[in-house]
């Protein structure tokens, strides 16, 4: 479990990153989005990985702590969902702008002269 | 203290909030009332600031602890809940976002604001942001709050567009996205290892961290550390500056000159309050300094090599990010209190250095300002559109000129720390410190480094903005009289001005920040006022404590 979920975030990650330092605007918004996916699976991850615990505490069952999941990771992973999504689409507008006004979708508004 | 002044550590953050909300309720067509409202708002925050920056530093009747006041959002203890700490690092912080933010508004208010939508609610925001940053106790809200200020100065960085404008804003805005991840990634480790996000918890739990936890620690140290840096503008992470500050706007490239030290704000808050179980890496002299120094150096030669002001303006928001690095990663205390000074000093003159600017630009004929070489070799053309103003209409204030270059020499002197104003005091005050820190009778080889480091970019300062003079007011054979407008002149003034009181108040100043140095040096107060903060609530049959 802890193996697959390693491998799948630096999976993404690492593809995010190579995205990010391609030169096509369209590249980066992927590898944005690739490494805000990566990072929330390490925020999810940081609240320890469990199978079949609620993160709300269920007052039939048993007060024990380590019957449930820290609800606080998903918490803060729920806010840096919102936040990465609310910033790529801002990027997405500055994308558009961007193409729009230079005539090229190369993230220095001009093609690289040979 | 009851009633609405126990709300008070939190207006800094409702008061725009709310302000900025309501304003997006009237279209951009309802220019008045969102000038009201956004003079009120900003009158609000520089009058809560001031009242705080009062009651923490011992000069109004207030029950706070050491002057550390804590405020707990929803009325839960920490390390529960979300609190809100005052204390004299943030106030100090409050007054000078609140002043510089009234300033470059009042700037923006002339011309600027008309130049695209939404102006106004998104200058509130950033207020908000800033304001937030600097009040929260708690690493996640410090994230959202960033957000706040980050995502509204997207949109202030585009405000007027043109192509040069969203290029450099593409770049500013990648570059503060990755840094973001960076920050989350810090914040997610250290919960995972300390289970406290609220930072006064944080100062006990990781002084109880032993063997690969602490290590673990010390790394997601080290990624806030970078995240940090990088709105810091600290070298090598620094490259987006100095074209998205140019690019922006006057008014926004002026209320930007906060925002670097929001990183540095950050660093200190974080590393006070990690000193006393050891701080990792990053906030301490280890590599705070030589990043510093480094940043330092970049600042110098790139200010000389810019060929454009506003680029060589950028230069100098680097330059003061290196110098404070350094200070602050000098060993002791010492060089908080005077750090802090130049802090405040730098942010005032960059600030108006911004504004000035475009005013003196207006005095140009296209390309005068450029050396004839750059011209060609950097491919710059001659824009159009909303950047150009010369048909500005209004009350125009007499001898514009006399008072442009007279506004131009005062920032320099600032910038590069010459008498008579307070830029001086701050580098006396910084290297005499500086000097004095070792304990044996000769100075360290670090504090010898700063010297040189700091007296060689003030040398450089004055070279590349008496150029920069001379070429702006000398040189240029045919120059338009500008018509300035009262509201445009008199921020800029004000600005000044309050250098000129800095310095003629350096004492007083100095004193209330030394403290502010010898109360970071001690984190406890500010540990046990928050942790001891009780909840006001009377406990409710069915409410477990």
């Amino acid at each position: 479990m802890e193996i697959v979920l390693a491998i799948a975030i630096g999976v993404l990650a690492g593809s995010g990153i190579w995205l990010l330092l391609r030169p096509r605007t369209f590249q980066v918004i992927m590898g944005l989005s690739l490494c805000s996916y990566a990072v929330n699976l390490f925020i999810f991850g940081m609240g320890r990985i469990n199978v079949d615990s609620p993160p709300v505490i269920n007052t039939d069952l048993a007060t024990d702590p380590n019957l449930y999941a820290d609800p606080l990771p998903q918490a803060l992973v729920l806010t840096a969902i919102v936040i990465g999504f609310a910033t790529t689409a801002l990027f997405l507008v500055v994308l558009l702008a961007s193409r729009g006004l230079s005539d090229t979708d190369h993230v220095d508004g001009r093609e690289n002269r040979q | 203290m009851n009633g609405w002044m126990q709300h008070l550590p939190i207006m800094p953050v409702a008061i725009p909030l709310m302000a900025g909300a309501f304003m997006l309720l009237l279209s951009d067509a309802h220019r008045r009332p969102r000038l009201m409202l956004g003079l009120l708002s900003i009158a609000a925050q520089i009058a809560c600031a001031i009242t705080l920056l009062g009651m923490s530093g011992g000069y109004l009747h207030s029950n706070w602890p050491d002057g550390v006041g804590v405020y707990l959002l929803g009325d839960w203890p920490a390390p529960f809940g979300i609190v809100a700490v005052v204390d004299r690092l943030s106030t100090v912080m409050l007054v000078l976002t609140s002043l510089l933010g009234a300033a470059t508004w009042i700037y923006a208010t002339a011309r600027w604001d008309r130049a695209g939508v939404h102006f106004h609610p998104l200058f509130q925001f950033l207020l908000m942001g800033l304001n937030g940053a600097f009040l929260t106790g708690d690493l996640f809200n410090l994230f959202v709050f960033f957000e706040v200020l980050l995502a509204a100065s997207y949109g202030l960085m585009l405000h007027g567009s043109g192509r040069a404008r969203v290029a450099a804003g593409l770049h500013y805005i990648v570059v503060n996205l990755v840094a973001s991840f960076l920050l989350l990634i810090a914040i997610a480790l250290i919960y995972g290892v300390t289970g406290t996000l609220n930072m006064a918890d944080l100062a006990v739990r990781a002084g109880q961290l032993a063997g690969p936890e602490r290590q673990l620690f010390e790394a997601a140290a080290a990624i806030l550390g970078v995240a940090f840096l990088i709105k810091a503008a600290a070298w090598p992470l620094n490259f987006w500056l100095p074209a998205a500050y140019a690019n922006a706007c006057a008014p926004v490239g002026g209320v930007f000159a906060i925002m670097t030290k929001v990183g540095i704000y950050a660093l200190l808050r974080i590393g006070s309050l990690l000193l006393p179980t050891g701080a990792p890496a990053a906030f301490g002299g280890e590599w705070m300094f030589p990043v510093g120094i480094a940043t330092l150096a970049v600042g110098t030669l790139g200010l000389l090599a810019a060929p454009q002001a506003e680029r060589q303006a950028g230069y100098c928001i680097i330059i003061s990010s290196g110098t404070l690095l350094g200070a602050l990663g000098m060993p002791g205390v010492t060089l908080t209190g005077p750090a802090l000074y130049y802090l405040i000093t730098s942010v005032f003159a960059l600030g108006a250095l911004f504004m000035l600017l475009e005013m003196v630009e207006r005095t140009q004929v296209f390309g005068a300002d450029l050396l004839a070489v750059s011209l060609e070799a950097f491919d710059i053309e001659d824009p159009e559109g909303p950047g150009r103003s010369d048909d500005v209409v209004g009350v125009a204030i007499p001898a514009a000129m006399a008072f442009l270059g007279m506004s131009f020499i005062a920032c320099a002197l600032l910038i590069s720390g010459l008498p008579p104003l307070s830029g001086f005091v701050a580098k006396f005050s910084l290297l005499s410190a500086a000097l004095q820190t070792s304990v044996t009778d000769t100075p360290s080889p670090a504090a010898w480094t700063l010297v040189a480091a700091m007296l060689i970019s003030g040398l450089a300062g004055i070279i590349a903005l008496g150029r920069t003079g001379i070429r702006l007011f000398w040189s240029s054979e045919e120059s338009i009289t500008p018509r300035l407008r009262i509201s445009e002149a008199a921020p800029v003034g004000t600005l000044l001005l309050a250098c000129v009181a800095l310095a003629f108040w350096a004492g007083p100043v100095m004193r209330y920040l030394d403290d502010t140095a010898r109360y970071l040096d001690r984190p406890t107060s500010y540990v046990n006022a928050v942790l001891t903060q009780n909840s006001s609530r009377v406990s409710e049959p069915g409410v477990d404590p």
